[in-house]
């Protein structure tokens, strides 16, 4: 364990020097003092191993210092022209936050609209348009020809305009999600601008498999409550005002053939308790002596759709949530889970089959230093829980940047997605400007880094926000979007933790339309690539007798007949048997994977 | 599904970012794309009117909104605010007997100190000193903040009665912290700039919940 009460005093000296507070101010060590009295064996301390390369980098807006570990950086793409302010990197009008991809199109949401890039070459972005509708935060999700973008503040304009609104209830103004038909990439129309009481600071799209004629949004307001007087029938009256436009979220349809007639259907009270009490979850407050505080739950940050199991993630400010999504239009609480470390629930990612989901915290909102060395390994960290046969969660563990950061790096876990990965669940995660971080949650009670990236801080004087907003996964490469600097691109490269072949299994899932938070179920068809992987990790893992790994290794190597490719597969398929008897040790799981991959390669031949 | 066509984007030099804003409506029909000119910038309009594009040289409208005088007087105003929920918190650290109580000023000790930071960077990013012109008793008890006889009065007490007047006290400060939101709201022009919008936001978020906690904590010591 390090010595936390240096380190604790130093970073508080910094937390106080930082301040320009007159008057009388209690000294710094007694803070320290404090706030090691919170530090618990619940939220214990950040371990980290110090020659990590990570510590001591370069600060620099455009030229850090950088430091890389099984990944490499194809593309560093800085943001046009116009969009930025190039006498500050601070300037949160211009910030880059979301992306959702298309085919060969990648598309970036910002404060003041979206961009669309060509990335046919994904070492090679191309800026193709700029679409200017100013709002913020710009979330961005992209359905056939429709791109769905989300506007909370007050300056965002019906028509797109950018100087703002300055009445305090005006007919002009947009606070909601906007729907853009781009089918003319050079003439992006915006067919419908759906209102709603809180705006929209993310959304979700959701799919009904049933139903191909609409797709659904759900809207997550977490902005202040507009007046009645702007948008009829909003109220920020309290949990006993049955028209509050609180402590719930709004469903929109959006029929494809005419999706300018999108409108909320439903706006459920997805935290209400069996007696009816629209505030049924988290109240606020603390969890007791040395645990955080969590919001209140009266509204859903984000939510990540998973129509493949039927369910979505809620991550709602003092709970993380399950939805039963089977009737898109009207969503169901299902399963709900507080957590004593958690300041204010932010997202959620499920694994591919569905029995594991990860939460993350925004501890400090987003503009904080929340990855210094004094800040317990379970503030503003992912939380992995198993969802069991009965639908209920239950915690399995922490994950946090396992790496320092300092105090003018805002950092706390972020946006992710899963990488396709056969055979293990990992998770590629921004955290501002700590990175990106590759989590491997295949154990969820013990997640760990297998890859990395991170940029020194942009400034050692200043806080600057700035960092990776999200970071996701499309198509065989990583794109990060990065607040201040643009849009980097990086490809995983082999490493003690992730084979080549593992990789090229990942970077073999190619799809049409990808959006993080609409989470789409993975099949890898039975490759060389596939059988490999699971290979390389029962080896890894020194689960394999060395007689059945070279075997298998030499079939895999021969480009072998159908017939054998049979014959192993039911030798291996005899090895399952005797592992689940006890008389053999081994990965049975992996093993009958491998042997149904072994069979679909021989049914292809 | 959408086509690409890519209109490939010469280098542009860097324009002036300091523009005045765009007065106009998006109502025209969309313009031929501008000759060469830089990359494809484009306005969509109101739902069923169409897009209008932006040449390079309008570039410098694409900033559009500022902040307002009303912006600096509330991020003004906030310093001398925080500034006294931090001498009663400092008193909490000699003075309370409840650990919840102290739990609670603790956390706001490091938020308001994290929000002062904030504060100093925006105002001096934009050339705005810290201090406020003539800010009268008025205004003190607008912004909730306690008199000096208030804040007298609660160094001087102890015991359960400070716990419980410290709440009192903080209910009352951070309610002002709200009037000041919502008035900057209510004022034509403010809250417009996203760094304002988003700080606002938060501490109308964060306070309106520690008022509930605090009040909370109020009718647990009244049983």
């Amino acid at each position: 364990m390090k010595d936390m009460g240096t380190k604790s005093t130093t970073a508080f000296g910094l937390l106080a020097a930082a301040t320009m507070v007159a008057g009388t101010i209690v000294a710094p060590e007694s803070i320290a003092a404090q706030q090691q009295d919170q530090v618990s064996a619940a939220a214990p301390a950040l371990e980290w191993d110090p020659n990590d390369p990570r510590i001591g980098l370069g600060a620099g807006w455009m030229d850090a210092e950088s430091a890389i570990n099984g990944m490499e950086l194809l593309a560093a793409i800085p943001r046009p022209d116009g969009f930025f302010n190039p006498s500050t990197p601070a300037d949160g009008r211009f910030s880059n936050t979301d992306l959702a991809f298309q085919d060969n199109l990648l598309i970036q949401g910002n404060y003041n609209g979206f961009q669309m890039y060509d990335i046919s070459n994904p070492a090679d972005p191309t800026l193709a348009v700029s679409v200017v509708c100013p709002g913020g935060q710009g979330d961005v999700s992209v359905f056939g020809d429709l791109v769905v973008m989300s506007a909370q503040e007050t300056r965002g304009r019906l028509d797109c305009g950018v100087e703002g609104v300055a009445d305090s209830i005006s007919a002009e103004r947009m606070r909601g999600v906007r729907i853009f038909d781009v089918s003319d990439m050079n003439n992006p129309a915006q067919v419908a601008a759906v209102q709603s009481c809180r705006g929209s600071h993310t959304h979700t799209i959701v799919t009904d498999p049933a139903d191909s004629e609409n797709m659904y949004i759900y809207i997550q307001g977490t902005s202040r409550v507009r007046p009645g007087e702007e948008l009829a029938g909003c109220s920020g009256g309290g949990p006993d005002d049955p028209n509050t436009a609180l402590f719930r979220i709004e469903v929109v349809k959006v029929p494809l053939a005419n999706p300018g007639a999108a409108e909320i259907v439903n706006m459920p009270r997805i935290f209400a308790d069996e007696q009816g009490n629209l505030a049924g979850l988290w109240q606020g407050g603390d969890h007791g002596e040395g645990t955080q505080s969590s919001r209140m739950t009266n509204q859903c940050h984000d939510i990540t759709a998973y129509p493949g199991i039927g369910l979505a993630g809620g991550a709602c400010s003092g709970n993380g949530i399950l939805l039963d999504i089977s009737n898109p239009e009207n969503p169901t609480r299902v399963a709900e889970v507080s957590d004593p470390n958690f300041a204010y629930w932010h997202s959620a990612t499920f694994n591919n089959d569905g029995d594991v989901v990860v939460f993350t915290d925004e501890w400090g909102g987003g503009s904080a230093p929340r990855c210094r060395a004094s800040d317990p390994a379970t503030w503003g960290a992912n939380a992995i829980f198993r969802i069991g046969e009965d639908g209920q969660m239950e915690l399995a563990g922490y994950y946090k940047l396992p790496v320092p950061q300092t105090e003018t790096e805002n950092c706390v876990a972020h946006n992710g997605s899963i990488i396709p990965v056969p055979g293990r669940d990992i998770m590629a995660q921004a955290w501002y400007q700590g990175g990106v971080s590759l989590m491997d949650f295949t154990d969820p009670e013990n997640a760990f880094e297998i890859a990395f990236f991170d940029r020194g801080p942009l400034s050692i004087e200043s806080m600057f926000t700035g960092g990776y907003w999200s970071v996701y996964w499309f198509n065989g490469r990583l794109y990060g979007a990065e607040i201040s600097r643009g849009i980097d691109v990086f490809r995983l490269t082999p490493s003690e933790h992730l084979s080549a072949a593992e990789i090229a299994a990942a970077e073999a899932i190619m799809m049409d339309e990808f959006n993080a938070q609409l989470q789409p179920k993975v099949e890898w068809e039975p490759t060389r690539d596939v059988a490999q992987a699971y290979l390389d990790q029962m080896t890894r893992a020194n689960r394999i007798l060395n007689d059945r790994a070279t075997e298998i290794q030499n079939v895999l190597n021969s480009g072998a007949s159908s017939t054998s490719l049979n014959s192993l597969a039911a030798e291996i398929e005899a090895d399952v048997v005797q592992i689940e008897l006890g008389e053999l040790g081994g990965d049975a799981e992996r093993m009958a994977k491998l042997a149904a991959v072994l069979r679909g390669m021989a049914a292809q031949q | 599904m959408i086509q690409i066509d890519i209109l490939k984007a010469p280098i542009i030099a860097l324009v002036a970012l300091l523009g005045a804003c765009s007065t106009g409506a998006s109502t025209e029909t969309a313009a031929p794309a501008p000759e060469n000119d830089g990359p494809r910038i484009v306005q969509p309009g109101a739902p069923g009117q169409s897009s209008r594009t932006f040449s390079s040289t309008e570039l410098d409208q694409v900033e559009g909104v500022s902040y307002t005088d009303a912006d600096v007087s509330f991020m003004k105003g906030m310093i001398p605010h925080h500034q006294q929920a931090l001498e009663m918190t400092a008193l909490v650290r000699q003075h309370a007997v409840t650990e919840a109580v102290q739990r609670m000023a603790l956390r706001m000790e490091i938020s308001q100190r994290d929000e002062i930071a904030l504060i100093s960077a925006w105002l001096a990013d934009r050339g705005e000193t810290i201090e406020m012109s003539n800010m009268g008793a008025m205004q003190h008890e607008m912004m909730g903040m306690l008199t000096p006889e208030q804040m007298q009065t609660l160094s001087e007490t102890r015991g359960m009665d400070f716990d419980r007047l410290f709440l009192e006290g903080m209910i009352q400060h951070h309610r002002g912290a709200l009037a000041m939101v919502t008035e900057l709201f209510s004022t034509s022009g403010a809250a417009q700039e996203s760094t304002i919008f988003k700080f606002a936001e938060e501490i109308d978020a964060d306070q309106l919940m520690e008022i509930e906690r605090m009040q909370g904590l109020l009718n647990q010591m009244a049983r």
